[in-house]
């Protein structure tokens, strides 16, 4: 099989714009949607009319063309919404790059916004979803007679047996936790800005779903991020210092299921995410030694653990250690979610993490990683997931 | 006027919520229709390969021929979770669920009941049963056998 692609510093991340995260907005989607396209693009010094595609993915309630018609954007000649909700969140800005390198599009927006808490609170799962004769509904009647119906729960199926196989505990997952609170607590934007806790904290807070617990969960959160992406040539005359897109990749395996990897003969890893990370590494030319700092998606931090290993940042089985070293801090080999992550900052289903990249690539993040050149961003994991490994330039 | 007692419900009948139903499609009916008869069906390819859950298509061999074989019900538990929040009617809290490794090798979720969720631990041995939860209808759940 072959990893590696044609995508390597074709394109640039030129602009990034997010609204407030709360719980509640007090507005519409729709109108989330274009404050942050309208702010990544004044970031990134670009006129609402140069926007000529936009990308999206699902579980977004905002259509490509309204989001576009309200903004005043150009004729869109590319438009794109990539399924499997979270998992696409990279795999927006490899579409985009995808469109300017091919000349598809010159200016493409990849964009997320939602009320996920005011309106529909995304942790519920699929307790009121109805039965339909098709293959996808089908999937989800496996696990509803029974009473697995949430996130939580089939992320949950997956971590015992991971704490089974490896001796993780309660404890290890929560020290995801405490970090991303620590990084947080330092950033004005997050949400639990000034609001860190300790791991008696986590091991107190109360069981969602055994073995997790609520602080092994990400909030729901109400907000908007977009990024705006252009050829790395046209980048360099724009007003930010431009962020590469070294490489960007999307993974699906042919046992992969959508949130229940339950039957392989293994399944305390995300192949998924180890098929991306092939592609990332082959296609940038370099490997996870070459990585200072990471945005690892944290919708529940067993997987956190899972995707250190799937990277190559240390061995199976080992990101529990890895973890209690300390070295995902500040001041560690490799700090991640330096924004707070989704359990510290928001919960934007992965652009927020891309945004973050983008700033620690500039030079300009709140909690700043010294000497940061590369960074691999993740989006989310046991579903068919993305990545990116963005640089710094010049 | 009193109101009209003819129309006006019992109080004795309560419309309690029932579990969430699977969807029935034509590569699953079997699985189902199984259940209703107090059998746990497996999917089994002309090559012998077992699918579960079930498809159309054999990934090893690619033939769309099947038939379904009666498990004999026995397993292990191969991981499981304690549901608690947020609770949804009408199941019961804590609500321990399984993945269980049936002997003939496939894996299969459930839930065990009869059991107290701090006893229960990967690797216990289980047996398939049928209940009616809800009247005419029964599911499929899993108890704790001696090893």
């Amino acid at each position: 099989m072959r990893y590696e692609n044609d995508l390597r510093d074709r394109a640039a991340i030129v602009g990034i714009g997010a609204t407030e995260f709360s719980k509640d907005s007090g507005r519409s989607e729709l109108q989330l949607a274009l404050e942050c396209v309208s702010a990544a693009l004044e970031d990134a010094g670009l006129e609402h009319s140069d926007v000529d595609g936009m990308v999206t993915f699902t579980m977004d309630n905002n259509p490509a063309v309204e989001v576009n018609r309200f903004l005043g954007g150009g004729h869109l000649t590319f438009f794109s919404r990539i399924h499997y909700g979270g998992g696409a969140a990279c795999a927006t800005v490899q579409q985009a790059a995808m469109a300017v390198a091919t000349g598809v599009a010159d200016t493409v927006v990849c964009y997320r916004a939602m009320n996920e808490r005011s309106l529909n609170r995304f942790g519920t799962g699929i307790q009121d979803m109805q039965p339909e004769p098709t293959t996808a509904s089908a999937h989800f009647g496996w696990y509803a007679p029974y009473g697995l119906l949430t996130p939580a729960s089939w992320v949950a199926m997956v971590a015992r047996r991971y704490m089974v196989e490896f001796g993780a505990t309660s404890e290890d997952f929560g020290r995801v936790t405490v970090a991303a609170r620590r990084f947080a607590a330092t950033n004005p934007k997050a949400y639990f800005f000034d609001k860190p806790i300790t791991l008696d904290d986590h091991q107190r807070s109360r069981f969602i779903v055994e073995p997790l617990r609520l602080l092994d969960c990400c909030m729901e959160s109400d907000g908007g991020v977009a990024v705006v992406v252009t050829s790395l040539e046209r980048a360099r005359n724009l007003r930010c210092r431009p962020v590469r897109i070294c490489a960007a990749a999307q993974g699906a395996t042919n046992e992969q299921q959508m949130m229940t990897g339950f039957y392989a003969d293994d399944i305390t890893g995300l192949p998924e995410m180890g098929l991306v990370a092939k592609q990332l590494y082959a296609t940038a030319g370099i490997g996870p030694e070459d990585v200072q700092a990471a945005i690892i998606y944290d919708h529940f931090t067993p997987f956190v653990l899972a995707q250190l290993e799937e990277f190559g940042f240390c061995g199976r089985g080992e990101a529990k250690d890895f973890v209690k070293d300390g070295h995902i801090d500040s001041g560690g080999s490799l700090p991640i979610n330096p924004h707070g992550g989704q359990l510290g900052e928001a919960y934007i289903h992965g652009m927020n993490g891309i945004a973050e990249a983008v700033r620690q690539l500039r030079g300009k993040a709140v909690n700043q990683v010294d000497g940061a050149e590369h960074m691999v961003v993740t989006a989310g994991t046991g579903v068919p997931t993305s990545a990116l490994l963005l640089g710094a330039d010049g | 006027m009193p109101a009209n007692h003819e129309t006006s419900a019992p109080d004795a009948i309560r419309i309690a919520r029932p579990r969430p139903r699977p969807a029935v499609t034509r590569d699953n009916a079997f699985f189902w229709d199984g259940v209703q008869a107090g059998k746990l069906l497996i999917q089994r390819c002309r090559c012998e390969r077992l699918r579960h859950p079930p498809g159309p298509m054999c990934p090893s061999c690619h033939s769309l021929e099947w038939t379904a074989i009666l498990a004999n019900g026995d397993g292990r538990i191969y991981s499981f979770v304690v549901a608690h929040h947020p609770p949804v009617p009408p199941f019961d809290y804590p609500n321990v669920i399984v993945l269980i490794e049936l002997v003939e090798g496939v894996r299969i979720v459930s839930n065990l009941i009869g059991v107290d969720p701090v006893q229960v631990a990967v690797g216990m041995p289980v047996r398939a049963i049928f209940p009616e939860l809800e009247a005419g209808r029964r599911f499929l759940q899993f108890e704790l056998v001696e090893e």
